[in-house]
């Protein structure tokens, strides 16, 4: 099957290219964050402060891994469920956040968001953490440590295989997939 | 009366939880290689392929199979014969749990409040336990580390006897349908059905433990188990929910005694890494 390749930052016209069903391979520079981070992002915007890092162009992964152990760069770090941070991801959508890597379901909002500003939605594999992991070749936390696993870490990756499962057009995977499939039972 | 330090508690549970979260049953692993072969789709035969290997490089490596290492869930039996020394019985319980989630670098992913505080108690405890005091001199442990992508994806509805079948069908495949993408499909399908609410609730945790193609002794309930699988694999949701046939590996129903009006139904819905252990002492 056949991989395209993205190096991020992820710029509005080639995320805008990126179609429903496009498998990827992301190699350089992302960022982690769930549930308790993007609590802290959002308050933030919402009290009217900046947010602490600049998300323009950049890829979010929703991901809490397990504990590296030595001689590891990361434990295992496979996709944790997007809909928890649903709430939170129109606002840094708007904020020029570009691209999120999770799995299943996204709200309405989120995806109106997404068309809004050209953004895109990836699947990776849940499950397949360990997998991952040997993608991962650095991940430093960078803001909120004291959250641990759930610090928004910079990780490197190579060849991490992704799925454009929601793209800037609305087209959504997991609606078009499941139809294709599905079989009328008596 | 036969004595058990709890430290052989510990111990034991300490070893499971080291082993089951980072090596797959062989069950799930023929389940996969199985579903490989269904499959149509090209990406959800990828994504079974990717899980396959995942699963290999946990075993290989002792890294978790999936990052979250879950909440510890057991299941004890301990034979009323046994008289047990060294302290208490929940203290070694959690203290296997410490150590193993330390050791194995696992992911500590329980907060001590659900609801205002949410404070990491940084050793994955407390566990879950549920006890039940049975004739004879052993202990029997089902242990199970439990996602909770795929455990915010139950549910449970009190039916009524009137709903019957129809209606117990309808609720596993409402609540499958209705998680789609989210709990990590390919899925396996706990149900418990009878008893009160939290009995049900229960029984269709310990479901989801039972092997991969084990059937209900009872072959209406067994006859059951194989109707919601086929209806769930016609859903379409597919490996990783991009569609595709590999949606569920089993169904397990598990049934127990209930009261006169009702019909209680829970649905446990575990992921592909479904990591469990048993041992006896």
């Amino acid at each position: 099957m056949d991989y395209k390749k993205i190096t991020p930052p992820l710029n509005e016209m080639t995320a805008r290219s990126l179609r429903a069903g496009d498998l990827v391979m992301i190699s350089g520079i992302i960022y982690t964050g769930r549930d308790a981070a993007h609590k802290r992002l959002f308050e933030l915007l919402e009290k009217g402060k900046e947010l602490p890092l600049d998300l323009r162009d950049q890829i979010i992964y929703y991901v809490g891994p397990t504990p590296a152990r030595p001689g590891r760069a990361c434990g295992s770090a496979g996709p944790t469920t997007s809909y928890r941070m649903d709430k939170y991801t129109p606002a840094l959508l708007d904020r020029g956040l570009r691209g999120m890597i999770g799995k299943g379901l996204r709200s309405n909002e989120v995806i109106e968001a997404m068309e809004r500003n050209g953004a895109v939605y990836f699947a990776a594999t849940g499950g397949a953490g360990a997998l991952i992991s040997s993608c991962i070749t650095e991940a430093v936390p960078i803001l909120y440590e004291d959250l641990g696993t759930e610090a928004i870490h910079q990780m490197h990756v190579r060849n991490f295989p992704v799925t454009v499962v929601i793209d800037s057009l609305g087209n959504n995977l997991y609606e078009q997939g499941p139809v294709r499939y599905r079989r009328d039972t008596p | 009366m036969r004595e058990i330090h709890t430290d052989k508690i510990r111990d034991a549970v300490r070893q499971l939880y080291l082993d089951m979260l980072c090596t797959i049953g062989d069950d799930i692993t023929l389940a996969l290689r199985s579903g490989l072969e269904q499959e149509e789709s090209p990406i959800g035969c990828m994504l079974l392929r990717q899980l396959l290997e995942n699963n290999e490089i946990a075993r290989n490596e002792r890294v978790g199979i999936c990052q979250d290492t879950g909440m510890a869930i057991l299941f004890v039996e301990l034979g009323q014969e046994i008289h047990l020394t060294g302290g208490s019985f929940e203290d070694a319980v959690n203290q296997g749990v410490r150590e193993a989630y330390e050791e194995g670098y696992f992911r500590k992913s329980v907060v001590d409040d659900p609801l205002f505080d949410r404070i990491n108690t940084k050793d994955n405890t407390p566990a879950v336990i549920h006890l039940r005091l049975l004739p004879g001199d052993k202990i029997c442990i089902t242990a199970m580390a439990k996602g909770f992508g795929s455990e915010n994806m139950s549910a449970m509805r009190m039916l009524v006897p009137a709903d019957g079948e129809e209606g117990v069908l309808k609720t596993i495949l409402d609540t499958v349908r209705q998680a789609g993408p989210n709990p990590c499909p390919p899925i396996i399908v706990g149900v418990g059905i009878g008893g009160t609410m939290e009995v049900a609730a229960q029984l269709a945790k310990y479901a989801t433990a039972r092997p991969i193609g084990d059937r209900h002794a009872d072959p209406r309930y067994a006859d059951l188990e194989q109707k919601a699988l086929s209806a769930i694999n016609a859903l379409g949701i597919g490996p990783g929910g991009l569609g595709g046939r590999v949606t569920a590996l089993d169904v397990h129903i598990e049934s127990c005694p209930t009261h006169i009006a009702g019909l209680p139904v829970a649905v446990n819905i575990c992921c592909h890494a479904s990591r469990h252990g048993k041992c006896e002492i």
